[in-house]
């Protein structure tokens, strides 16, 4: 396998872009990244998208999309496990430029959801979970993480305090990202007296409904100077795993299966352990989910995470800083592009070019892309060279 | 959401609790499986799940999807069984503030949701207080 740099990232502000369509916000995207990184062509395109048939009636996106950036006829894809459609995007990409088939290589991610309506907006979210033996019973996504939060509470003793806190750093955090949907800061007084969703959870404990891309270019290590004189960043792992798309059928509730596997994978492929991570930008779709993310990506012990977060280890200036972006609660989540937009802001860190929120001598960063309720989990470690 | 085969195809499940098991590990899925995910044998047997169980999480669904408009708040709970078979379902006729882990619970048939304007009527299981 060769080594593989990222070379090129590009994304536009997040938000409800009622001004822009698909194609629009596809397109200033990735000229952004190929701009970033200095190629006058690509050879293969991997899309990552959840949802385009149900959000914009539009399936088929991959070829739309080359045509559109004027790329056509290199081949495009478009790659889809849920919400963790971006991280695997990503992780073909890295795979067609490591095994040697393809040098430079567009991996992206997109998702416009606010063309339709709230409820159509959750019906399609909802079609990441069981749909006839979750949906069915009048679950949501909140409802599922919900699940997962009454469990850690009760088994670790977690409070709504803590799960709240993840939400006022993120925003922090957030409010240092000119990129971001909502770049302003909240208080715990705020969360936990804002909107009830699904209990425990309430609305600041959830990220929003965006549209946004996010696009990197990828290449061999030993081209990656030939182009542009940025930092060269390394993939160094890339770990992927399922677990059951039904929450119910887990064996523990409130542990992230698939997320501890991938991990692991990436870890071993990098031949590092948590430790050696300078940050984490991981899938923060609600606060609950950060906290059972750190716990199986190994940077506390079980049931460790809310005091971690409480104690501010996971902050900008923490030992683990988690989500300097501003992460899903605050930066938005369209969908498909999350993955993409992680290694945005690893990239950006370890070339030193984060500014306000910038993590001091970063040099190591995971992301960690999750699908559904954690049935499916993308993970990759980067490393400044 | 669902039409009329998909609905139909769900019935034994929904209606009747069928599920299967795997004859070497006698691990019992709901729903029935056409593989056992363990230990790779494909000879289950039918079988039907527990009709007891207790409470591992719950939540209260305050914003619900659009064929549940009218029930919300409602509350949803994942139930471990007596057989050990774990499952998705509401929970009703209790009051939230009782609401709790480890709470009995049993099984009963009831209506779900009505499909569309003029849809299907949709029915299947929910969860009441064991007492
Ligand atoms: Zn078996």
């Amino acid at each position: 396998m060769r080594d593989v740099a990222v070379i090129g990232i590009g994304m536009t502000k997040w938000g409800e872009l009622w001004e822009k369509s698909l194609r629009d916000i596809y397109v200033e995207t990735a000229l952004m990244a190929i701009e970033d990184a200095g190629v006058d062509h690509i050879d293969s395109m991997y899309i990552g998208s959840m949802s385009s048939g149900i959000f914009v009636g539009q399936e088929h996106i991959a070829s739309l999309l080359a045509d559109y950036l004027g790329t056509s006829p290199v081949p495009s894809a478009r790659v889809e496990t849920a919400c963790a459609s971006g991280g695997l995007a990503l992780r073909m990409g890295f795979m067609e430029v490591a095994s040697g088939m393809n040098d430079i290589v567009l991996v992206s991610g997109i998702e416009k959801m606010t063309d339709v309506g709230g409820d159509k907006a959750t019906y399609a979210l909802g079609t990441a979970a069981d749909q006839e033996y979750e949906c069915y019973h009048g679950v949501t996504f909140p409802g599922l993480y919900a699940l997962m939060a009454v469990d850690h509470m009760n088994k670790y003793g977690t409070t709504r305090k803590q799960l709240a806190e993840v939400a006022v750093k993120n925003h922090r955090n957030g409010s240092k990202n000119p990129l971001a949907q909502f770049p302003f800061e909240v208080t715990v007084d705020a969360v936990l007296n804002s909107v009830q969703v699904a209990d425990p959870l309430r609305i600041l404990d959830c990220s929003p409904i965006t549209d946004g891309a996010a696009a990197a270019i990828i290449c061999p290590v030993d081209m990656a100077q030939k182009f542009r004189d940025h930092p060269v960043v390394k993939i160094l792992g890339s770990g992927q795993a399922t677990d059951s798309i039904a929450l119910s059928q887990r064996n523990d509730i409130s542990w992230l299966e698939s997320t501890y596997r991938a991990g692991k994978g990436a870890y071993e492929m990098a031949g590092k352990k948590p430790s050696d991570m300078d940050l984490f930008e991981v899938h923060d779709c609600f606060t609950i989910a950060e906290l059972c993310v750190m716990e199986a990506l190994g940077m506390v012990e079980k049931g460790k995470s809310g005091e971690a977060v409480e104690k501010g280890r996971t902050a900008v200036n923490g030992d683990i800083p988690v989500n300097p972006s501003g992460g899903l609660k605050s930066k938005g989540h369209p969908v498909g592009a999350t993955g993409i937009a992680q290694v945005l802001e690893i990239v950006k860190q370890l070339r030193g070019e984060a500014g306000e929120r910038q993590v001091k001598d970063a040099r190591t960063g995971l992301t960690q892309n999750m699908g559904g309720s954690g049935a499916s989990t993308v993970v990759h470690i980067f490393e400044r060279d | 959401m669902t039409t009329p085969s998909r609905y139909w195809r769900e019935i034994p499940q929904r209606y009747r609790g069928e599920a299967n098991s795997c004859e070497k590990c006698k691990k019992k899925f709901f729903p029935p499986r056409l593989i056992c995910p363990k230990c790779g044998n494909r000879d289950l047997a039918k079988a039907k799940i527990a009709d007891k169980g207790k409470v591992l999480s719950f939540t209260i669904i305050r914003v619900p999807p659009s064929p549940f408009k009218d029930q919300a708040p409602y509350a949803v709970g994942i139930v471990e069984l007596k057989d050990g078979v774990k499952i998705m379902g509401q929970i009703v006729e209790c009051d939230f503030k009782d609401l709790k882990v480890g709470l009995p619970v049993k099984i009963e048939f009831r209506k779900m949701f009505k499909e569309g304007h003029s849809g299907i009527l949709c029915y299947g299981y929910k969860f009441v207080p064991d007492s």
